[in-house]
C-alpha cells in the first residue's frame, strides 16, 4: 500500500494549510481592529483619545478620552492582583516544597475545577452575594463597585496563577536545592534564598500572564461592575472596564459607519496592544527560564 | 398631556393602509418575524411574542433590545420587519428609511409614564419640579451638580448616583426633550444603560441613587424603588405616576405614547401581518399591555388601529 | 526559630487554600440553594418567557449543543491540522517560529476580541448575519489555539524511535501520521479538544459581540437562524432585577456547572488512563 509523491504533496500542503488559518486569525484580528480604528482617528484626534479624562462617546456631547475606562479597568485588576499573586505564588510554593504528593494530587483537581468554571457564573456569584455581603460590611458600598468583581476576579485568576508559577518551581532543579540543604539551609531558607529567585523570571511571567487576563475579562466586571466610566480609584461604586463598553455597545448594536461603532474597535485596539506586549513579555521570559534549565 | 390625547387620532389617521388581506393570517403563520427596538416597549412585544407562538406554533419571532435608535438603524436598512419605538421616529430616519425603499407605518400601542426614582431609603425626597430635574440632568450639571443639597439647601450633603437610559434609547430622548429642553441634550457622568433592569438594580441597591426610566419596570419592581411625584411647574400639583394619571395626562410632561413601526413590504409577510394584527387586536391588547404595566390605549382606538391594518 | 517560620508559611499558605475553597464552596452552596428547586422537566423543556415561573432553558441548551457540535467541527481538523504541520513537517525556519509564536499570543488574546473579529469578518463581511454559523466560527477561532497547543504537546510525546522504525520499513510520513503518531497521540489530543470544547460552551462575550442577545422561543432550524445558548440566556436572566429570574440564572448556571465539570471529568479520566497505559513517568 503505498503512496503517491503528488498525494504525499498533496497531504503536507493540507496540514500547512491548517498550519495557516492561524497566521490568517492573527492577520484578521489586525485587519478588523485596525481598519475600524482608522475610521475613528479621521475623527478623534490622538491626543484627545489617549489623555482625555472623559468618556461619552455616545451622548450628543461626544467626548473621547479613554483614561477612565482604563482606570476602570486597572483598578479592578489591581485589586484582583492583591489577591491573586501572594496567594496563588504562596500556593505553588507550598503545592510543590511542602505538601505530600498525596495532598497535591488531591488539590490540584480541585484548582482545576476553580479554573473551568465560566467566567459569567463568577459574574453571578460577585452581584447577588458577595456584593450584598460586603454592603453589610461596608454600607457605603454601591451596588455596582469595583471592589465585589476585583475581589472575585481574584479568587477566578488564582488557580492560573498557582498553575505558572507551580511549573516555573517545578523546574527547578532538584540539585539546586539539595546543594542549600546540604549547606545546612532549612525549608523556608531554601525557598526564599535559592527556589524562588532561581525561578523568579517564570515567576514574573506567571504574574504577567495573570495581569494579562484580568484585564481581559469581560462577563465578569459587566453584570457586577456597572457601567459608568469615571477617572477614579475609588472601588465602591460603579465604574467601567474597556471591555464592558464594548459589550455596551454590542448590546445597543451600532450599525457600521458609525463614530460610536468605530469606537469600540478603538478600544479594542488598546486592549489587545495592552495583552499583546504583555502576553509577549511573558513568552519570552518562559522561554528564557525554560532555556536556563533545560 | 392634554395634546397627546389630542394627537391620537391624527396618529390613527396617519397609520396609513396596506394592503393585505386578512383571510389565510393564522394558517400561513410559519415564518419568522425578527424585531428589534426600544427596552421599554420590549416586555409589550415579548409578551406579544410569547402568545402569538403558543397561538402559532410554527411561527418564529425574534426580538432584540437595541433600542429605539439602534433599532431604526437596523429597521431602515431592512434587517428587522417591526421596530418597537418609545418615541416617534425622527426625520433623518425617515430618510434612511426612504434610502432603502423601507415604508414605516406607525402603530401607536400603550401609554407609558416615565418614572423618576430614588432609593427605598431616600426620606428627604418628596417631589421634584421639572426645573429641578434640569439642573440635575443638564449638560452644564456634569461634574458641577453632584451633591443633593445643592438642589435644596435642606437636603443631605451627599452625592447623587444619577442611572438613567443610554444614548439610543428612546426614553432618553424623550426625558432629554422635555426636561432639558432639547432631544439628546443631558450630562454624560451617569451609569447609562439601554437595558432598564440595569437601571432597576442599579438604583435599587444604591441609596443615593436617583433614576429615571419606564414606569413598567417600576410596576414590576416596586417594592425595590421609591417613586417620586412630579410637579411640571412650582405651584402645580405633585403628581406621582400611575394608570389613571398617565392615561388622562395629569401626570406631565412624563407620560408619552409607544410605539411599534412595521414596513409596509413586510406586511406582505403573512406571518408578519398577522403579529401586527394579534398585537393590536382590541381582545388581546388591553389584557397584555395591563398585564407588563402599561397602560393601553382606550378599546376603541385598537379597533381603528386594526380596521386601517386591514385596508 | 526557623521552625517557627516555617510553621507561618505553611499557615498562610493553608489560610490561602481555605480562602479559595471557602470561596469556590460558597460560591456552588449559593447557585445550589437559589436554583436547585427550579430544574424540573418543565425548566429544561419550556421557552424563555416573561413570567420566570413558566420560563425555561429549551431554546439556549439546544443551542448551545448545536453551537458546541459545529464549533467542535470546524475547530478540531483545523487544530490537529496545524498541530501535525508543526510536529512532523515544519523546518526550523523564521516563518515556523513565527507561526509558534504567534499561535502561543493568540491563546492569551481576551475572548471579546475573538467577538469583535467574528462581528467584523463573519457577521458584516461575509454576511452569516446572526447565525448560528457565525457564532460557532467565532467560537472555533477562539479554542483553535487550544487545541493546537494541545494536539502539540500529544503528538511530541510519541516516540521517535517508534517513528524512525516505521520510515526505515519505508512508509511515507502521512503513512507514520495516520498509523503511528495520531493513534498514540490520540487520548492526549482528545483532552485538549474536551477541555477546549469544555471552555466555549461557557463563553458569553464572543457571542453578545456578535449580537446573539435576543429573545428566542424556538429551535434554530438551519445554519442562518438566529440562536441563543446557555450562557447568553444566564446573562439575560441575571440582569433582570426580579429574584424569580435569579433563581432562573442559577438553575440555568447549575446546569452549565455539571456540563462543563463531565467535560473536565471525561478529559480527567482518559488523561488518567493514558498515563496508566505509556510507561512515561508523569
Amino acid at each position: 500500500m503505498s503512496v503517491s509523491k503528488s498525494n504525499e504533496r498533496l497531504i503536507q500542503w493540507t496540514f500547512a494549510l491548517c498550519g495557516a488559518v492561524s497566521i490568517f486569525v492573527t492577520l484578521g484580528i489586525f485587519a478588523v481592529l485596525f481598519w475600524e480604528t482608522f475610521h475613528f482617528f479621521q475623527e478623534v484626534p490622538l491626543g484627545a483619545f489617549l489623555f482625555g479624562t472623559k468618556w461619552t462617546p455616545l451622548f450628543v456631547q461626544k467626548q473621547f478620552g479613554i483614561l477612565p475606562l482604563i482606570s476602570g479597568t486597572l483598578l479592578i485588576a489591581l485589586i484582583a492582583m492583591i489577591i491573586a499573586l501572594p496567594l496563588g505564588i504562596s500556593i505553588a510554593i507550598f503545592l510543590r516544597e511542602y505538601a505530600s504528593s498525596h495532598l497535591r494530587r488531591t488539590l490540584k483537581p480541585i484548582l482545576e475545577i476553580l479554573a473551568g468554571i465560566p467566567t459569567i457564573v463568577y459574574g453571578y456569584f460577585a452581584l447577588l452575594t458577595v456584593t450584598p455581603f460586603l454592603q453589610k460590611v461596608i454600607p457605603e458600598l454601591a451596588g455596582f463597585n469595583a471592589l465585589s468583581p476585583g475581589i472575585v476576579m481574584g479568587i477566578m485568576i488564582l488557580p492560573l496563577s498557582v498553575s505558572l508559577s507551580d511549573d516555573a518551581i517545578h523546574a527547578v532543579p532538584e540539585h539546586l536545592r539539595m546543594g542549600a540543604y546540604a549547606l545546612g539551609a532549612k525549608r523556608l531558607e531554601v525557598v526564599f534564598r535559592v527556589v524562588l529567585p532561581a525561578a523568579m523570571s517564570g515567576i514574573v511571567s506567571a504574574g504577567i500572564l495573570s495581569i494579562s487576563r484580568a484585564i481581559g475579562e469581560t462577563m465578569l466586571v459587566t453584570i457586577a461592575a456597572g457601567m459608568r466610566p469615571l477617572l477614579t480609584l475609588n472601588p465602591l461604586g460603579p465604574v467601567q472596564t474597556i471591555t464592558a463598553y464594548i459589550v455596551q455597545v454590542s448590546l445597543g448594536d451600532t450599525p457600521t459607519g458609525t463614530l460610536e461603532y468605530s469606537s469600540i474597535f478603538a478600544v479594542a485596539t488598546v486592549l489587545f496592544l495592552c495583552t499583546f506586549f504583555l502576553n509577549t513579555i511573558a513568552q519570552r521570559l518562559r522561554q528564557s527560564f525554560q532555556h536556563m534549565y533545560a | 398631556m392634554k395634546k397627546i390625547t389630542f394627537l391620537l387620532p391624527i396618529f390613527l389617521l396617519t397609520a396609513c393602509a396596506a394592503n393585505v388581506s386578512q383571510q389565510d393570517s393564522a394558517a400561513d403563520a410559519t415564518g419568522t418575524v425578527t424585531i428589534d427596538g426600544s427596552s421599554t416597549v420590549f416586555p409589550i412585544t415579548e409578551a406579544m411574542a410569547e402568545e402569538f407562538q403558543k397561538a402559532n406554533p410554527d411561527s418564529k419571532v425574534v426580538v432584540g433590545i437595541s433600542g429605539t435608535g439602534g433599532g431604526f438603524k437596523r429597521f431602515c436598512r431592512g434587517e428587522t420587519h417591526v421596530n418597537d419605538a418609545s418615541r416617534t421616529i425622527k426625520s433623518s430616519e425617515k430618510e434612511l428609511c426612504t434610502e432603502n425603499g423601507i415604508t414605516p407605518i406607525e402603530f401607536p400601542v400603550a401609554f407609558d409614564g416615565i418614572a423618576v426614582m430614588v432609593h427605598p431609603s431616600n426620606d428627604w425626597v418628596d417631589y421634584f419640579t421639572v426645573a429641578e430635574l434640569k439642573t440635575i440632568w443638564e449638560p452644564p450639571a456634569e461634574d458641577t451638580v453632584t451633591h443633593w443639597n445643592q438642589i435644596r439647601p435642606e437636603w443631605p450633603d451627599e452625592p447623587i448616583s444619577l442611572y438613567g437610559p443610554g444614548v439610543d434609547s428612546g426614553t432618553y430622548d424623550y426625558f432629554t426633550d422635555v426636561v432639558v429642553g432639547e432631544e439628546g441634550a443631558s450630562r454624560g457622568d451617569f451609569v447609562a444603560s439601554e437595558d432598564d433592569n440595569v437601571l432597576v438594580q442599579g438604583v435599587a441597591s444604591d441609596k443615593n441613587s436617583l433614576g429615571f426610566f419606564g414606569y413598567a419596570y417600576y410596576i414590576e419592581n416596586a417594592d425595590r424603588l421609591k417613586l417620586v411625584p412630579i410637579k411640571e411647574t412650582e405651584d402645580a400639583n405633585a403628581i406621582a405616576p400611575a394608570p389613571d394619571t398617565i392615561n388622562d395626562g395629569s401626570y406631565t410632561p412624563l407620560s408619552r405614547l409607544i410605539f411599534i413601526y412595521v414596513s409596509k413590504t413586510a406586511l406582505d409577510d403573512p406571518t408578519v401581518s398577522a403579529f401586527v394584527d394579534f398585537y393590536i387586536n382590541p381582545d388581546n391588547a388591553s389584557a397584555l399591555v395591563s398585564e407588563v404595566g402599561y397602560v393601553p390605549l382606550p378599546t376603541d382606538d385598537y379597533r381603528q388601529l386594526r380596521e386601517r391594518l386591514e385596508e | 526559630m526557623r521552625k517557627s517560620a516555617d510553621r507561618l508559611f505553611i499557615a498562610g499558605a493553608l489560610a490561602a487554600l481555605g480562602v479559595a475553597l471557602l470561596t469556590l464552596s460558597s460560591l456552588l452552596v449559593t447557585v445550589l440553594f437559589d436554583g436547585l428547586s427550579r430544574i424540573d422537566m418543565q425548566f429544561l423543556t419550556s421557552f424563555p418567557s416573561r413570567k420566570p415561573e413558566e420560563a425555561g432553558i429549551l431554546s439556549s441548551l439546544v443551542g448551545s449543543i448545536y453551537l458546541t457540535g459545529l464549533t467542535a467541527l470546524i475547530a478540531v481538523p483545523l487544530g490537529i491540522g496545524s498541530a501535525v504541520y508543526l510536529e512532523q513537517y515544519a523546518k526550523k525556519n523564521w516563518f515556523n517560529l513565527l507561526m509558534e509564536i504567534n499561535i502561543g499570543t493568540l491563546a492569551g488574546v481576551p475572548s471579546i476580541i475573538y467577538g469583535l473579529l467574528g462581528l467584523g469578518l463573519f457577521v458584516r463581511i461575509l454576511h452569516f448575519d446572526r447565525s448560528l454559523l457565525a457564532g460557532s466560527c467565532t467560537l472555533a477561532l477562539l479554542i483553535l489555539p487550544i487545541v493546537i497547543l494541545a494536539s502539540r504537546e500529544a503528538i511530541r510525546t510519541v516516540s521517535h524511535d517508534l517513528q524512525h522504525g516505521a520510515f526505515a520499513l519505508g512508509a511515507t510520513e502521512s503513512q507514520v501520521i495516520r498509523r503511528v503518531v495520531f493513534p498514540l497521540a490520540l487520548p492526549g489530543i482528545l483532552t485538549g479538544v474536551i477541555l477546549a470544547l469544555s471552555r466555549a460552551i461557557g463563553e458569553t462575550a464572543p457571542l453578545i459581540a456578535i449580537g446573539a442577545l435576543t429573545y428566542i422561543a424556538f429551535l434554530p432550524d438551519s445554519l442562518f437562524a438566529p440562536f441563543t445558548a446557555l450562557p447568553i440566556q444566564i446573562f439575560n436572566w441575571v440582569s433582570r432585577p426580579q429574584p424569580a429570574f435569579h433563581e432562573n440564572a442559577a438553575a440555568g448556571i447549575i446546569i452549565l456547572l455539571v456540563t462543563t465539570l463531565l467535560f473536565n471529568a471525561a478529559a480527567i479520566l482518559i488523561r488518567n488512563s493514558l498515563y496508566s497505559r505509556s510507561a512515561r513517568p508523569s
